[in-house]
């Protein structure tokens, strides 16, 4: 009974991940490429980098890199204070 | 307490340590210039501690890394970050004031086109992938250096 579950479960999601993936654009044709152009055409005169990438990350997205280094030392500060907590303790 | 793995394992981190850390301040240093950046170089650079830690064990690296003085670099390089933001205030958060003008990596217009290897570009990008490198493997060697001394303590109990 609960494998017959599953499978029936399995099979739901899996029609519908295919049913999905049958009515997807092709690959390397988003439906929006305005930005896309925009970055590629203006990335080395607007920022000099050669690196668009870096260039979207530090440049044109950094309040999005400036996010993601404030998980990072969220990460580090808890992880920190969750070990010195356990080294209190020894004392 | 146990202070390392094999003599293999010690041998291969010996020959592995030098090229992983060169590696990883490559990718940080040519962030605008080649795929890689802050982020990830520093993650290849903490994965040359990381392994440093798992060979020796944290007795073998106790007094070469601090992990008190690593979180106050990680701190540093935050806040140069975020100062780094602040440098083209005038015009917008982020903005890139030092592109294309003056002699800190103000260089030339890069030629369009493939990588033209013009390393004096990019304005903030090279100094913001340093603080960032910097702040990442710091903070991810921290981490390691914590969880790794917290684990002992807690199988010795």
């Amino acid at each position: 009974m609960k494998k017959a579950i599953i499978l029936v479960a399995f099979l739901f999601v899996a029609a519908f991940l295919l049913l999905a993936a049958t009515s997807m654009r092709p690959f390397g044709e988003p439906s929006f490429a305005d930005m896309d152009d925009y970055f590629i055409a203006h990335t080395q005169a607007e920022v000099a980098a050669n690196n668009a990438v870096t260039a979207v990350v530090f440049d044109y997205r950094g309040f999005d890199t400036l996010g993601e280094a404030t998980v990072l030392f969220a990460a580090v500060v808890g992880v920190l204070a969750l070990f010195r907590k356990l080294r209190e303790d020894e004392r | 307490m146990n202070t390392g793995m094999s003599v293999i394992v010690r041998t291969i981190t010996r020959l592995v340590y030098g090229p992983a850390l060169v590696f990883g301040f490559y990718v940080i240093m040519h962030g605008h210039l080649t795929p890689g950046g802050g982020f990830q170089g520093g993650a290849v650079v903490a994965s040359a501690f990381a392994l440093l830690l798992v060979a020796f064990g944290a007795a073998g690296v106790k007094g070469h890394l601090n992990a008190h003085l690593l979180q106050t670099l990680e701190e540093i390089g935050a806040l140069a970050f975020l100062a780094l933001g602040f440098v083209g205030i005038g015009t917008a958060f982020f903005y890139n004031l030092l592109a294309n003008s003056g002699p800190l990596f103000g260089g030339p217009v890069v030629p369009l086109g493939s990588n033209s290897g013009v390393f004096n570009a990019g304005g903030t990008l090279p100094l913001m992938n340093w603080a960032v490198g910097l702040k990442v493997m710091t903070g991810i060697t921290a981490i390691v250096i914590a969880m790794l001394v917290g684990a002992r303590k807690e199988e010795s109990e």
